[in-house]
């Protein structure tokens, strides 16, 4: 009985130790609403969006790097796609803790300095990142109108943008204004990893 | 006399010389730089020594984890079980930055492992190739051993965690 309980015990801390936020959501299946406070210090949450035919959900955040190269690239696409019904609501999973620039005062500073036209969610107690299984910033979600996953993954093909061939997302936001499946459906770039807060 | 001249020109010249030879010496890269995945993929993710145990990690100088993980994998020993062990230390910082961040970074810190930056920013094209677990995130590190390899998308905490996967490699290619 003890040994079972000792290896119950082993089990779950190689588990623990191994897991990553790995979602189990797959292409097709609806994503959860959320209600977060944004940098205008008001919640928001999917159903806000009235008119909306989908939806952009972009975990990126203030400290790094790669997120901070797309940021231009997040505006340019919420300018041109939230008239058409794809609004872009940008969320920082992040732990103030563990980067401080990452923290909420900081999030306003940074949404006012680029002058962010979308609104700027922060994921506060890192709940919604991990059911989403987002894993790094940027890193986006594409949802259709009825909050199905259609598209997941990076933005474009390259993280500087003179050298962009293939803009993934909005090609992918051209494929649902379309009533088409987004191809590809699924595409990775480098982030920076999600940090969980120390507990 | 014409010694003496040539005696001036050398002492006027010789503060030139030891500009020029310090800044060659300095625009001596110790890094090299992969434009492309494929002659990364050749060079650094193709084991040439079968008996050796190869640690790719993947790792940025802004990428926080990436950098309080690295003294584990410096303090590495160089064997373990008369296996020979070598350190790749792959950069993902922007090519640009390699002489003005990434270098006096590993002159400041003393690394002495590997480093390589692989600047090929087209990730999509090459991460499912490094492994398709891989969902892009930093830090992450590869373990090859003979025909075995194993992938871990996490941050190390101590030596000894980092120490316990590369046992875990080495049995399984018994």
């Amino acid at each position: 009985m003890r040994l079972s309980i000792l290896s119950l015990v082993t089990i779950l801390l190689l588990t623990a130790g191994s897991s990553i936020a790995q979602s189990t959501y797959k292409i097709g299946d609806t994503m959860p609403d959320f209600s977060l406070k944004g940098t205008d210090d008001k919640m928001h949450t999917m159903a806000d969006f009235e008119n909306a035919n989908g939806y952009v959900i972009v975990f990126t955040c203030n400290h790094c790097p790669f997120s901070v190269a797309y940021e231009d690239r997040l505006i340019a696409l919420h300018n041109k796609y939230a008239p058409q019904g794809y609004p872009v609501i940008a969320i920082n999973p992040n732990d103030p803790i563990s980067y401080p620039s990452d923290d909420f005062a900081s999030m306003k500073v940074r949404a006012t300095e680029k002058g962010f036209t979308f609104p700027y969610l922060f994921d506060e107690g890192q709940k919604l990142y991990p059911t989403y299984g987002a894993t790094k910033t940027p890193h986006v979600f594409l949802l259709d109108k009825k909050k199905a996953l259609q598209y997941v993954g990076a933005i474009d093909d390259s993280r500087d943008p003179e050298t962009v061939e293939t803009h993934f997302l909005a090609d992918a936001i051209e494929a649902l204004k379309a009533g088409k499946t987004p191809d590809p459906a699924s595409t990775k770039a480098i982030g920076c990893g999600i940090k969980v807060a120390a507990k | 006399m014409v010694y003496t001249e040539n005696m001036k020109i050398s002492t006027k010249l010789f503060p030139v010389a030891i500009l020029l030879f310090i800044s060659l010496y300095q625009a001596k890269s110790q890094v090299t730089t992969y434009d492309a995945f494929s002659a990364f993929e050749e060079e650094v993710l193709s084991p040439y020594n079968s008996d050796t145990l190869y640690v790719i990690n993947f790792w940025a100088t802004w990428c926080k984890p990436c950098v309080k993980e690295l003294p584990y994998f410096e303090t590495l020993k160089e064997q373990y079980l008369d296996i020979p062990i070598k350190v790749v230390l792959v950069s993902l910082d922007m090519k640009k930055q390699v002489p003005t961040v990434v270098e006096p970074f590993l002159n400041k810190n003393k690394i002495k492992s590997k480093v390589v930056v692989l600047a090929d920013g087209r990730a999509n094209s090459w991460i499912d190739k490094v492994d398709p677990e891989w969902s892009g995130a930093i830090p992450a590190t590869v373990l090859l051993y003979g025909q075995a390899s194993t992938f871990y998308e996490k941050s190390y905490h101590t030596t000894a965690e980092l120490e316990s996967d590369i046992i875990k490699i080495l049995n399984k290619n018994k």
